[in-house]
């Protein structure tokens, strides 16, 4: 019993340094805001990275979200709801949250390891010291590029994913559900609100801030060489996945309103 | 031009630096010796602020670096060169970009005129050509010439060597310890290395301390380094077994 008291204890503090460590590093990244112009091709390059990169793997992921989405709702409607609506089921789901928290998952995984092995590989080699010590800040020169690049680039790819994800929902209604393309889409226009698809790019500006900061926290704080870059990575996705999925439910209940 | 008092600090309850005053002279070179994990390494980090002591100051020219500000902090840095143990190369810029980074980020200099300052650092450490290479492409001493122009690049007037020639075969050790000498000549720096290597340490230094248990035991001239009858140096410098200092 007191192992296990000490261990949440412990846990809890923890938690805290790391929340406050990512914090901190917030305010930072604020203070060096003013010379995002300054780091202008260096945001570029990682939009690169982070953005046209992941499209391909973006796609994949889509097609099956919408396909399973429209199978598993068609299963679900049946006997019960019209299909007529199914189109209408779907797109919501998909813009308001498949899209953005499925798209944000898989880029934590892609993304966040990515930032957090490459920076902490830079921390364990000395690297960012030396950024230090060439006068460079490395919160302006390696995290604000991830960080703006992120909040812009997810919500791009969402945007992307939504349409992939509709196309392979589409498909799947029509060839497997039996159902017309018009009646989906017509289903799809009818429950359609533009609340609804800027939510989930709002969802996916957020997560891609979580994705990048969580990265690069990780990064910057590795320690033990090898093993450390191997724990901050894992550590990366773990953290950004449940903040993901945290924020989304925080996010949703201030956005749609009961 | 660098003075340290009373610098202590400890990593998980472990003192490895004790009260530690020392002190670096306009134009000198400071050989810091000492044994593996003494805190030669943690002594050099202090003195550009990578870390912060939990006792005492560092104070260069004058400006204490416990009561500057951050930007206050990166200002006197762009003062410095730091040549750091494994070379801290980038590994995803080339080498001529490695070298110019610091005068691209900080400085207004036109990118021909930092190509120019580029060529000229490489030449000086016998890398002249290369630039178009990635640090991944280079030998290790290759890669530690190259981390000594990047060092370099930005002229600075205090220059810290961290293990100069630990990894590298006696020849190439041996090349590194004549550019150093070449790059006193040539810049006039003041500099500090810390080095275990006592052919390093004889060769470069105009002054040697020695670093042991945490506690500054030994500062004096190369002469008197050779001449001393401090047991701990003699033993360290003649690399025996038997004395004060238990192998590790």
């Amino acid at each position: 019993m007191r192992t296990f008291i000490t261990g949440v204890g412990r846990w809890l503090v923890d938690s805290l340094v790391y929340v406050g460590g990512v914090v901190a590093m917030g305010a930072r990244l604020v203070g060096v805001l003013p010379r995002l112009f300054g780091s202008f091709r260096l945001t570029i390059a990682q939009m690169l990275a982070m953005g046209v990169q992941s499209l391909p793997l973006v796609v994949l992921v889509s097609v099956f979200t919408g396909a399973v989405s429209t199978w598993q709702a068609a299963y679900q409607f049946q006997d019960y709801v019209p299909m007529r609506y199914l189109g209408g089921a779907v797109g919501k789901a998909i813009l308001i949250e498949l899209g953005p928290v499925l798209t944000a998952l898989v880029m934590a995984g892609r993304v966040g390891a990515a930032i957090a092995a490459e920076l902490g590989t830079m921390r364990v080699t000395e690297q960012i010291d030396a950024l230090e010590v060439m006068g460079i800040d490395p919160v302006r020169y390696l995290v604000l590029p991830r960080v703006v690049s992120g909040v812009f680039m997810l919500p791009v790819l969402v945007l992307f994913a939504n349409f992939v994800a509709l196309m392979g929902a589409l498909v799947v209604a029509v060839v497997f559900v039996d159902l017309s393309g018009e009646v989906f889409l017509n289903g799809f226009k009818l429950l359609f609100r533009s609340k609804d698809l800027y939510a989930g790019l709002i969802k996916a500006g957020m997560f891609g801030l979580i994705i990048a900061m969580i990265g690069c926290y990780q990064g910057f704080t590795t320690r033990g060489g090898a093993e450390g870059v191997g724990r901050a990575t894992t550590g990366a996705v773990v953290v950004a996945s449940v903040l993901i999925l945290i924020s989304d439910y925080l996010i949703a209940t201030f956005l749609f309103q009961i | 031009m660098i003075e340290i008092r009373g610098l202590t600090r400890s990593f998980n309850r472990h003192r490895v630096l004790d009260a530690v005053d020392l002190d670096a002279a306009p134009g000198e070179t400071l050989v810091v010796i000492g044994r593996s994990g003494c805190g030669k390494s943690v002594l050099l980090k202090h003195v550009v602020g990578l870390l912060e002591p939990d006792a005492g100051t560092v104070t260069v020219d004058g400006q204490r670096l416990d009561q500057m500000d951050r930007a206050g902090l990166l200002r006197l840095r762009l003062r410095f060169g730091f040549l750091f143990q494994s070379g801290a190369l980038f590994d995803s810029l080339t080498v001529a970009q490695n070298v110019g980074l610091a005068l691209l980020e900080n400085t207004d200099t036109s990118r021909q005129r930092i190509d120019e300052i580029v060529a000229e650092r490489l030449e000086w450490v016998g890398l002249a050509g290369l630039g178009d290479r990635y640090p991944s492409e280079f030998s290790g001493g290759m890669r530690k010439r190259a981390a000594l122009a990047r060092a370099i690049a930005m002229d600075p007037e205090i220059v810290l060597y961290d293990e100069p020639t630990t990894g590298l075969d006696p020849i190439t050790a041996e090349g590194i310890n004549d550019l150093l000498v070449s790059l006193r000549e040539r810049l006039r720096v003041t500099a500090i290395a810390v080095t275990h290597d006592m052919n390093s340490a004889f060769k470069i230094a105009d002054r040697i301390a020695m670093l042991h248990e945490g506690r500054i035991v030994f500062t004096g001239s190369v002469e008197e380094a050779r001449a001393t009858d401090n047991p701990m140096l003699r033993q360290f410098v003649a690399g025996e077994t038997v004395g004060p200092l238990i192998p590790l």
